[in-house]
C-alpha cells in the first residue's frame, strides 16, 4: 500500500503530541479541531505536570510515582500502562523543557518542583499556574513548524461527526462538518487517533471548556467503540461556582501552602481577618494530619461535602468553604500562583492576596473513557485509537493532580507510532476502499442534519441540556444513591424523548451553532446514560465513586473494569479483570498519622 | 449539589443588551435588542446563552441565537474577544455589573466577520508561522534535559508566553488596517520570546529577517494602545522595542560584514 494516512481528531495536548510523533515519522497527518488548536481545553490545566526526577533530594523515584498513582486511583488502573507512563515522565519533562516551556526554576537554573495532592514528594514541575497553557503552546509551535514544512494539515473549525467504517467494521476515515459552511465531508485515512478530551458539558456546569462535550466519544460508542469505567468522574474540591462555568482553583494553591477552613461557629459574621486561628476549623488538616490539605481530590471533596451538608458549617449556610492563601508572602504568590489568583480577582472582584477565596467542589475530570488495550492505545474497533482524557487508562478510580498532563503526552506518544505500525501492516489502504463506503456515511450524516433542521417540535435544546446537567450534577457526582440513579436514568430517557420534539430556532446553512450543538446534545444524552448506569451497577465505594449504602471498597466483587457496549440501540455492560500484577491491592487510607 | 454562585434572580431587575447581527458575509449588519433577567455575577457569555435559550428580541420578534466564539470561559483560551460598549475585550471576564446599559456588543472590526460576533483570526496564526515563532527541535525523542535558565530570566519571559492570541491588541492598533500587513504586537512579542530562549536564540537571524520584511516591526507607529487592552498585561511595547533593537543590530551587522 501507499504511505499511511493518519487522522488525529482533537488538538489538545494528546492530539498535538500524536501529530508531532506522526510528522516526525514522515507520515501524512491531518488534524481536526472544533476550535483553533491553540484554544483547546488543555490551556485550562494550571498546577503542573508530575515526573519523579528527584531534583529535591527526597529519594523520589518512578516506582514511587507509580505506587502513588495506583494507590491514589484505588487500584482500578491497569498497572502495566501506569508503570510505563511514570517511567516515561522524566523524559517528557525534558522534552517540554527543550521545546521552551517556561517552567519555574531553582537558584541553580534547574527545574523547580512543587508538592501536589496524594503524594509526599515534590514531584510537580510547573510554569506559574498556567502549566497546561504553556505546554499546549509549546506543542502548538512544533506543529506549526511541521505545518510550515507541509508535513501537517490542520482542519480547524471542523467538528467530528462519525467514523467511516467499511463492511468489515474497520475504520477507513472520518466524517466531519465545517462549522462555517456546514459542509459535511468524509476524509479517508488508514487510522484515526481520537484525543477529544473530557465530558464536562454532560454535567452542565463544570471546570471544563465548552468543547468538552464527549460528543466524539459518544458517536464512536454508538458505532461500536466500547466505553470503560464511565462512572468514574472526578469532582475537584476547589472551584469558584459560576452560572456559565465553575472556574478551577488549582490544587497548586494548596501545594504552595494554601489552607482550607470554615469558622468553627457556623454563620460567624466577623470579617475573616478577625477570626483567630483557634476559632477556625482546618478540617482537612485535622482529619488527615499526614497529608493535610493535600489529600487526594475525592477525599477532599467528600470532606467539604460533609462540612457543608452534614455538619452544616458552610460559609453563611451556603455551599462554600474558604481556600486561604492570604498568609503566603505576596512575592511567592505572584511568582507561583499569579495565573489563578488573577482569575479569582477578575471574576469575583475580591483580592485573594488579602482575603480567603470562597470555593466549592465541581465536576472536573473524566477518568473513564473509550476502552483501549494495554499497549497500543487501540480501541476495540480496528483503526481507531484514543489518547488523553477521552480514554480510560492511567487514572483508575481517581486521578492524581498533575498526572493528567503527563498521561496526555504519554498517550499521544504511544498512539501515533502504534497507529502508524498498524496502518503499514494493512493489506489494503484507504485508497482502495470504494467511494460508496464514504458516500454512504456522508449521506447518513447529512440526513441526521436535515432531520434536526426540519424538526417542527417545541423543545429548546439549551433547556434540555440544562436539565440534563442539573440532574447529572445532583445525582451522579459526589454522593450516589441507587434510587436517585434510577430516577436519573428515567429522566435521561425522558429527555431523549423530548429531544425528538426539538425545534431549532436557527435553520440557516451558515455558521449554525445551534445545529452543531444539537448534534452534540444528542450524543451527550447517550453518554450520560453510560455514566449513570455504570454508577448504578457498581455497588461499592471506590475512589471518586461513593455510595453511602455501600461505603466500602469491595475487591471481591468489583475490582474490575466496567465496559459498556452499544448493541443494537441498547447499552450493555460487561466487566473485565484489572491488571494488578505488580502492586497488590491494599486498603487506601490517608487519615493515618504515620 | 447546588453550586449556583449567587442568590435567586433579583425580582424585576433587567439587563438590556444590543447586539450587532450579521447573518453572513453578504448581508449588511443590523442591531437587535434583548431584555434579560439580571442575576449576580452575570457576564457577557451568560447573556448570550440566555438569548440562545429564548431567542426573542425586546419587541417580541423571534430571531436566531447569536453566533459567537467562546471556549474556556476563564480568559485563558483567547476565543471570546469582542467589542463591548466599544471596548475590545474578552466576553467571559466582562461582568454585566461593571457596564453601562444598554450593553452594546459588536464583533471585532479588524478581522473579517463570519457571522454575528464570530470573526476569522486565522491571519494571526499564519503570521506566527511567517515569523517562525518556535524553538527548532532536533526531535521529541529523549535527548536529556533542556538548557539551564536563571530564575530571573524565567520570571522575565514567562509573562510573554501567556499571550492568548485573542487579537485585542490588533483591534486597537491604528497600524492594523486594510492598507497594511502589520503583524501586530502579539506576534512581535512572540518573536521576542523565542529570541530570548537559549535554543530559540540560535535561530534569531531567520526570525529577524522575517521581522524586517513587510508587515514587520518597522510598521509599528508607537501608538501604545496594545498594552492598554492586553488582558494578560503583557509588556507589549517593551517587546516591540526589544525586537526593533535586535532588528537594527542585525541590519547594522549585516551591513558591516557585507
Amino acid at each position: 500500500m501507499a504511505e499511511p494516512k493518519i487522522i488525529v481528531v482533537g488538538g489538545g495536548l494528546a492530539g498535538l503530541m500524536a501529530v508531532i510523533r506522526a510528522a516526525e515519522a514522515g507520515v501524512s497527518v491531518e488534524v481536526f479541531s472544533i476550535v483553533p488548536v491553540k484554544r483547546s481545553h488543555s490551556v485550562c490545566a494550571q498546577g503542573g505536570i508530575n515526573a519523579a526526577k528527584n531534583l529535591k533530594g527526597e529519594g523520589d523515584s518512578t516506582d514511587r510515582h507509580f505506587d502513588d498513582t495506583v494507590y491514589g486511583g484505588d487500584f482500578l488502573a491497569n498497572q502495566g500502562p501506569v508503570k510505563r507512563m511514570c517511567e516515561a515522565a522524566p523524559g517528557i519533562i525534558d522534552m517540554l523543557d527543550r521545546m521552551g516551556v517556561m517552567f519555574n526554576r531553582t537558584a541553580e537554573g534547574l527545574l523547580d518542583f512543587r508538592r501536589f495532592g496524594s503524594t509526599l514528594f515534590n514531584r510537580t514541575a510547573f510554569a506559574g499556574a498556567t502549566t497546561g497553557q504553556q505546554m499546549l503552546y509549546a506543542l502548538d509551535e512544533q506543529v506549526r513548524r511541521f505545518e510550515a514544512e507541509g508535513k501537517v494539515k490542520k482542519y480547524e473549525g471542523w467538528t467530528f461527526l462519525s467514523a467511516v467504517l467499511d463492511d468489515h467494521h474497520i475504520c477507513r476515515g472520518i466524517c466531519a462538518m465545517d462549522l462555517k459552511t456546514m459542509e459535511v465531508r468524509t476524509f479517508p485515512a488508514d487510522a484515526a487517533i481520537f484525543c477529544t478530551g473530557g465530558i464536562g458539558a454532560i454535567f452542565g456546569r463544570s471546570t471544563n471548556s465548552i468543547v468538552c462535550t464527549g460528543s466524539a466519544q459518544a458517536a464512536l460508542f454508538q458505532q461500536g467503540v466500547d466505553y470503560a469505567n464511565g462512572e468514574f468522574i472526578q469532582v475537584h474540591p476547589t472551584a469558584i461556582p459560576g452560572e456559565d462555568k465553575c472556574r478551577l482553583m488549582s490544587e497548586s494553591a494548596r501545594g504552595e501552602g494554601g489552607r482550607v477552613w470554615v469558622p468553627k461557629k457556623p454563620g460567624d459574621k466577623r470579617p475573616t481577618s478577625q477570626i483567630p486561628e483557634a476559632e477556625r476549623f482546618y478540617f482537612l488538616e485535622e482529619w488527615y494530619p499526614k497529608y493535610g490539605n493535600l489529600v487526594p481530590r475525592d477525599i477532599a471533596t467528600r470532606a467539604i461535602h460533609k462540612v457543608v451538608y452534614i455538619l452544616k458549617m458552610g460559609l453563611d449556610g451556603a455551599p462554600a468553604v474558604y481556600l486561604d492563601v492570604s498568609h503566603i508572602p505576596r512575592e511567592t504568590l505572584d511568582r507561583k500562583l499569579e495565573g489563578i489568583l488573577e482569575i479569582y480577582e477578575k471574576f469575583l472582584g475580591i483580592d485573594p492576596h488579602e482575603h480567603p477565596m470562597r470555593v466549592f467542589p465541581a465536576m472536573h475530570y473524566t477518568m473513564g473513557g473509550m476502552w483501549i488495550d494495554n499497549n497500543n492505545q487501540a480501541t476495540n474497533v480496528q483503526g481507531i485509537y484514543a489518547a488523553g482524557e477521552c480514554e480510560y487508562q492511567y487514572h483508575g478510580a481517581n486521578r492524581l493532580g498533575a498526572n493528567s498532563l503527563v498521561s496526555c503526552i504519554y498517550g499521544g506518544m504511544v498512539a501515533a507510532p502504534a497507529a502508524i505500525k498498524y496502518a503499514r501492516g494493512l493489506e489494503k489502504g484507504c485508497e482502495s476502499i470504494s467511494t460508496t463506503v464514504y458516500e454512504a456515511e456522508r449521506r447518513r450524516q447529512e440526513q441526521l442534519n436535515d432531520g434536526m433542521l426540519h424538526a417542527e417540535g417545541t423543545e429548546n435544546p439549551v433547556t434540555i441540556w440544562k436539565e440534563m446537567g442539573d440532574w447529572m450534577t445532583e445525582h451522579v457526582t459526589v454522593v450516589r444513591n441507587n434510587p436517585d440513579l434510577e430516577r436519573t436514568e428515567a429522566k435521561l430517557q425522558e429527555l431523549a424523548d423530548r429531544f425528538r420534539k426539538i425545534n431549532l430556532s436557527d435553520r440557516t446553512a451558515w455558521a449554525n451553532q445551534t445545529l452543531s450543538f444539537c448534534r452534540e446534545l444528542q450524543n451527550m444524552l447517550v453518554l450520560a446514560r453510560v455514566v449513570t448506569r455504570g454508577a448504578l451497577a457498581r455497588n461499592e465505594s471506590r475512589g471518586a465513586h461513593y455510595k453511602p449504602d455501600f461505603p466500602e471498597r469491595n475487591d471481591a466483587d468489583w475490582l474490575k473494569t466496567t465496559r459498556a457496549h452499544f448493541d443494537g440501540g441498547n447499552i450493555k455492560f460487561s466487566y473485565e479483570p484489572v491488571d494488578t500484577s505488580m502492586i497488590p491491592p491494599r486498603a487506601r487510607r490517608y487519615d493515618a498519622k504515620a | 449539589m447546588d453550586t449556583t454562585a449567587g442568590g435567586a434572580a433579583d425580582s424585576g431587575r433587567k439587563v438590556i443588551v444590543r447586539i450587532k447581527r450579521r447573518p453572513d458575509t453578504r448581508e449588511e449588519p443590523r442591531w437587535e435588542e434583548f431584555v434579560l433577567d439580571w442575576r449576580p455575577h452575570m457576564n457577557i457569555i451568560i447573556c448570550l446563552r440566555d438569548i440562545a435559550e429564548r431567542p426573542v428580541t425586546r419587541d417580541g420578534r423571534a430571531t436566531t441565537p447569536v453566533s459567537y466564539e467562546a471556549n474556556c470561559l476563564e480568559e485563558v483560551c483567547g476565543a471570546c474577544a469582542m467589542l463591548v460598549n466599544g471596548v475590545s475585550r474578552q466576553a467571559c471576564s466582562t461582568l454585566v455589573d461593571s457596564l453601562e446599559q444598554p450593553i452594546r456588543i459588536e464583533p471585532l472590526t479588524k478581522f473579517p466577520v463570519v457571522r454575528d460576533l464570530i470573526v476569522d483570526r486565522s491571519s494571526m496564526f499564519e503570521n506566527l508561522k511567517r515569523m517562525k515563532c518556535w524553538v527548532p527541535l532536533d526531535g521529541t525523542y529523549d535527548l536529556g534535559p533542556g538548557p539551564r535558565i536563571a530564575s530571573e530570566v524565567q520570571e522575565k519571559y514567562y509573562p510573554l508566553s501567556r499571550c492568548i492570541t485573542c487579537g485585542n491588541c490588533l483591534e486597537v492598533c491604528p497600524q492594523v488596517n486594510e492598507n497594511s500587513d502589520f503583524v501586530g504586537a502579539a506576534i512581535l512579542n512572540q518573536v521576542r520570546l523565542f529570541n530570548a530562549h537559549p535554543t530559540g536564540a540560535m535561530h534569531m537571524k531567520e526570525r529577524l529577517a522575517a521581522v524586517m520584511g513587510p508587515g514587520g516591526v518597522a510598521d509599528c507607529a508607537n501608538a501604545q494602545n496594545c498594552v492598554e487592552v492586553c488582558p494578560k498585561q503583557i509588556p507589549l511595547t517593551e517587546s516591540i522595542a526589544e525586537v526593533n533593537r535586535q532588528a537594527i543590530r542585525q541590519a547594522i551587522l549585516g551591513w558591516l560584514l557585507g
